[in-house]
């Protein structure tokens, strides 16, 4: 527990000693079509400081960084898949909140699809099995019993 | 009485809420800061900044070839840097890895300031005033340590104040380990 307690202390002395020296975000003015672009790309990757919340949202001083980097980069002309590489080169996969699909997020991409599949496919055979069973004829001795049984009210049959 | 076989049966929902509640368990107990680096394994990315103490003099990591290094990345606004500065300065005082520090986004007054107060643990200190180097390797939770090997390929990197178990289990027995090679 203390250790929890204390981990949980330190993220929260990480998070506000980042958060501190958050200014302000720069004027967004003078070129709105870029602005619109930095926050589309921005809303995509995530801030690894305040993790729920995404590099656009998050005032968090990296947050404000790498928006600046986004920024310059978009203004210099390069393309969103290049910016989305060079954050993934220095940060990994996880600043990404739509992961990419290859080998390592096959399973995350497929694995509810597949449970889904295997899901449906029980219940068919489940409901045909059941069907089949509805289906099923009685057989003149069975009738016979059957109403053998329904008259003498079940308890009284033969074992 | 119910035959055995569905008997097994009825048990399988009790078995598939079990397994889930071992799954999320161990998820909730990972710590979900501890991203894995994609920069393990790969050359330590090259820079040249002045040194803190010597604004005039340039550092480069190249200057490190052949040697094994930490790379701590601090400053003096980061209290979990002040937490780990003991572990740091017992690193240091070991003499099997020089240590430099990346002073992160700090004015370097204060800086200074607070190597005074603290002690300097440090080979030298790299002044990153706009953040730049360390968004190049990936720092997003200060402090940081990263080991480099000889060849400057980044073998371990801390995120988070360095404890004394990740010194005494990680850090030092990795480095033993990188300088015999």
């Amino acid at each position: 527990m203390a250790r929890e307690a204390r981990a949980l202390a330190t993220m929260l002395a990480l998070c506000l000693a980042l958060g501190a020296q958050a200014k302000e975000a720069a004027p967004a003015a003078e070129d709105p079509a870029l602005e619109s672009r930095v926050t589309a790309l921005a809303s995509e990757l995530r801030c690894l400081v305040c993790q729920n919340q995404s590099i656009a949202e998050s005032n968090a001083a990296l947050a404000v960084d790498l928006r600046n980097q986004v920024r310059e980069q978009l203004r210099a002309g390069k393309s969103e898949a290049q910016i989305v590489d060079y954050m993934v080169e220095r940060y990994g996969d996880f600043v990404l909140f739509r992961p990419r699909f290859k080998a390592s997020t096959l399973a995350l991409w497929l694995g509810p699809l597949l449970l889904l599949a295997v899901g449906l496919a029980l219940l068919f055979r489940r409901v045909a099995r059941r069907r089949r069973a509805g289906e099923a004829e009685l057989s003149e001795a069975e009738h016979a019993r059957a109403a053998r049984l329904l008259e003498a009210g079940g308890d009284k049959e033969p074992r | 009485m119910v035959a055995p076989a569905s008997r097994l049966r009825l048990l399988l929902p009790l078995g598939i809420f079990v397994a889930l509640v071992v799954l999320l368990g161990v998820g909730l107990t990972l710590n979900p800061r501890e991203v894995p680096s994609p920069l393990i394994g790969k050359r330590a990315p090259a820079f040249s900044l002045p040194q803190l103490r010597a604004p005039e003099k340039s550092f480069s990591p190249a200057e490190m070839a052949g040697k094994v290094w930490v790379l701590n990345v601090w400053a003096s606004w980061c209290p979990p840097c002040l937490q780990e500065h003991p572990y740091i300065t017992e690193l240091a005082a070991m003499k099997i890895a020089p240590v430099v520090g990346l002073n992160y986004k700090d004015d370097p007054q204060d800086a200074l300031g607070w190597l005074t107060r603290h002690g300097d643990p440090f080979l030298l200190s790299a002044s990153d005033l706009k953040g730049q180097i360390g968004i190049d390797y990936g720092v997003y939770g200060v402090p940081e340590t990263y080991v480099i090997d000889q060849r400057g390929v980044i073998r371990y990197k801390k995120i988070g104040p360095v404890t004394a178990e990740t010194l005494q289990k990680k850090i030092v027995p990795l480095i033993e380990e990188l300088r015999r090679g």
